[in-house]
């Protein structure tokens, strides 16, 4: 397997890799307007870092365990006395001090926080790659069984409820899985932009599409253009990878707004 | 044998009784509306009967295999998701052209197939919602203010549609209103609903109410008149006397 001895290639691998498990998973994030929701779990990642060094385990499996706790703590106290919106700007910037202190409490020499909080996706290895498409297969498998159910709920819990549907153990679907994408991205965007990945694809296929299906397939389409185009930019211009790939997003954002624009 | 059946149903929101003390039945082809203010438990007790809600305590029985169609009070329609008039009607379960193409021509709206769901008015958007409980072929139809933000043609117009699916289908049809003085005409038993059943009976029995004759005309004075009129009965027998009225509506007795 020489061509995966090439780092870019490693690399490009990983980025397209990441779209896919972030695309379908994206639209969902941007109809139940989990974008802060996403946020939070993604903050709560580097906690996961911390932790997962400080008791040698590996990294995803710590931080899919922090973000997952991250996600179910958000469920149960929504609703009460603070709106969802402070409660997730509560925890979201806590856990992401947390994880920094933590983080600063380790001996320096054993985490480039950097790589964590920016993505680090030019030493990307081939177990981070089997992790990534591993966890991309995940997500889209259970997206697609789960399809037609998570798109009822979102029309009308009781819909969902009088079709037999269970919205409450579905959300929590959600919830794994976005802590799921957030363990497998967070080498290639970074804890910082992993929300990003997640959210201007699906935002940028929203213009163009007439279908949640569509919507889906041009959201992963525009995650992997972003990726490619973006490692190419960070090697060319020597730019960090993460930022790079959430510009590139951005850029075919700004397309297809201006293509929907044109189609009326 | 009862569509669906509800014995000493209560329901709570946290400590709050929502509903309490129902008993109901819904028999084959019987229209039956619910009426009552806001905050009565109308959509409360309608959730826990389809299965939204677990009531507290107390006993809900549907027919073995009940198809039920579900109109709800509102859509989330997100402008987020783009969704045809077609694709919804695959939600939850996929159906053949054929059958959502029939469907949509029984409620008048077979026109709107291919449009967003978030461009159409509030009455195709009602029309369409109706198409897609009928998918199934219901047993029961149930409808949670079906007319909500409609003008009183229309409201008419969606009551006289309904009939027409309950003649054509042979379904029953259990429906949550705030609008007495439309639904009655359609319909063979009004459930008055305030937290518990304040009275019931068939709409001659209701409009023969004096108070009710004198306001009839607009919808909140209709409302008002048949909650007046529930509240001539005794209640020792149905009133637990802890029970307090947290929720807010109108007691105004008549002058005296």
């Amino acid at each position: 397997m020489t061509l995966l001895d090439d780092f870019m290639v490693r690399a490009l691998l990983a980025g397209v890799g990441t779209a896919m498990a972030c695309g379908a998973l994206g639209c969902f994030v941007v109809w139940r307007r989990m974008a802060y929701f996403g946020d939070a779990t993604a903050h709560a990642a580097i906690l996961g870092v911390a932790l997962a060094l400080m008791f040698s385990v590996s990294v995803p499996i710590g931080v899919l365990v922090v973000a997952l706790a991250m996600g179910l703590l958000i469920g149960s106290l929504s609703g009460k006395t603070i709106t969802p919106d402070s409660l997730l700007g509560v925890l979201s910037h806590s856990a992401l001090a947390l994880g920094l202190v933590a983080v600063s409490l380790m001996p320096s020499a054993r985490i480039d926080l950097d790589a964590y909080l920016f993505g680090d996706i030019l030493v990307v290895t081939r177990m981070d790659l089997v992790v990534i498409w591993g966890g991309a297969a995940v997500v889209c498998a259970v997206l697609a069984w789960k399809w037609q159910a998570l798109l009822s709920e979102i029309l009308s819990n009781d819909l969902a409820h009088a079709a037999g549907l269970s919205p409450r153990v579905d959300r929590l679907v959600l919830t794994l899985l976005i802590a799921a994408v957030v363990a497998v991205s967070i080498k290639v965007v970074g804890a910082l932009l992993i929300t990003a990945m997640l959210v201007i694809p699906a935002a940028a296929a929203r213009l163009i599409s007439r279908g949640p299906e569509a919507m889906a397939a041009y959201a992963t389409g525009i995650g992997a253009v972003a990726a490619i185009a973006g490692l190419h930019g960070a090697r060319a211009f020597g730019t960090p990878a993460g930022p790079s790939i959430i510009c590139a997003a951005a850029g075919l954002f700004l397309i297809a707004s201006v293509i929907g624009r044109l189609r009326g | 044998m009862a569509l669906i059946s509800a014995e000493n149903v209560e329901v709570r929101h946290g400590a709050t009784r929502a509903v309490f003390g129902v008993s109901l039945a819904i028999e084959p082809k019987e229209i039956v509306t619910i009426v009552g203010p806001n905050g009565s438990g109308k959509s409360t007790l309608l959730r826990a009967l389809i299965g939204a809600v677990a009531p507290h305590s107390g006993t809900i029985t549907r027919a073995p295999k009940l198809r039920v169609g579900y109109v709800p009070q509102k859509l989330q329609i997100d402008p987020t998701l783009p969704l045809t008039v077609r694709r919804f009607l695959n939600l939850p379960k996929r159906v053949p052209a054929a059958v959502a193409r029939a469907a949509l021509k029984r409620t008048g709206v077979d026109a709107l197939e291919s449009r967003q769901l978030s461009a159409l008015s509030g009455g195709q958007l009602q029309r369409v919602l109706l198409a897609r409980a009928i998918l199934n072929d219901p047993q029961l139809l149930v409808l949670d203010e079906a007319t909500q933000g409609l003008d009183q043609p229309a409201s008419a117009d969606f009551y006289r549609l309904i009939e027409t699916l309950r003649d054509d289908l042979g379904c029953g049809v259990l429906m949550v209103s705030h609008e007495l003085h439309v639904v009655m005409s359609a319909t063979d038993r009004v459930i008055c609903l305030n937290g518990h059943i304040c009275c019931e009976g068939s709409p001659e029995v209701v409009t023969a109410a004096p108070a009710y004759r004198e306001l009839f005309g607009t919808g909140t004075g209709g409302a008002l008149a048949l909650y007046r009129h529930t509240h001539d009965h005794d209640h020792g027998d149905c009133d637990n006397p802890n029970h307090t009225h947290d929720h807010s509506h109108d007691h105004k007795e008549p002058a005296a």
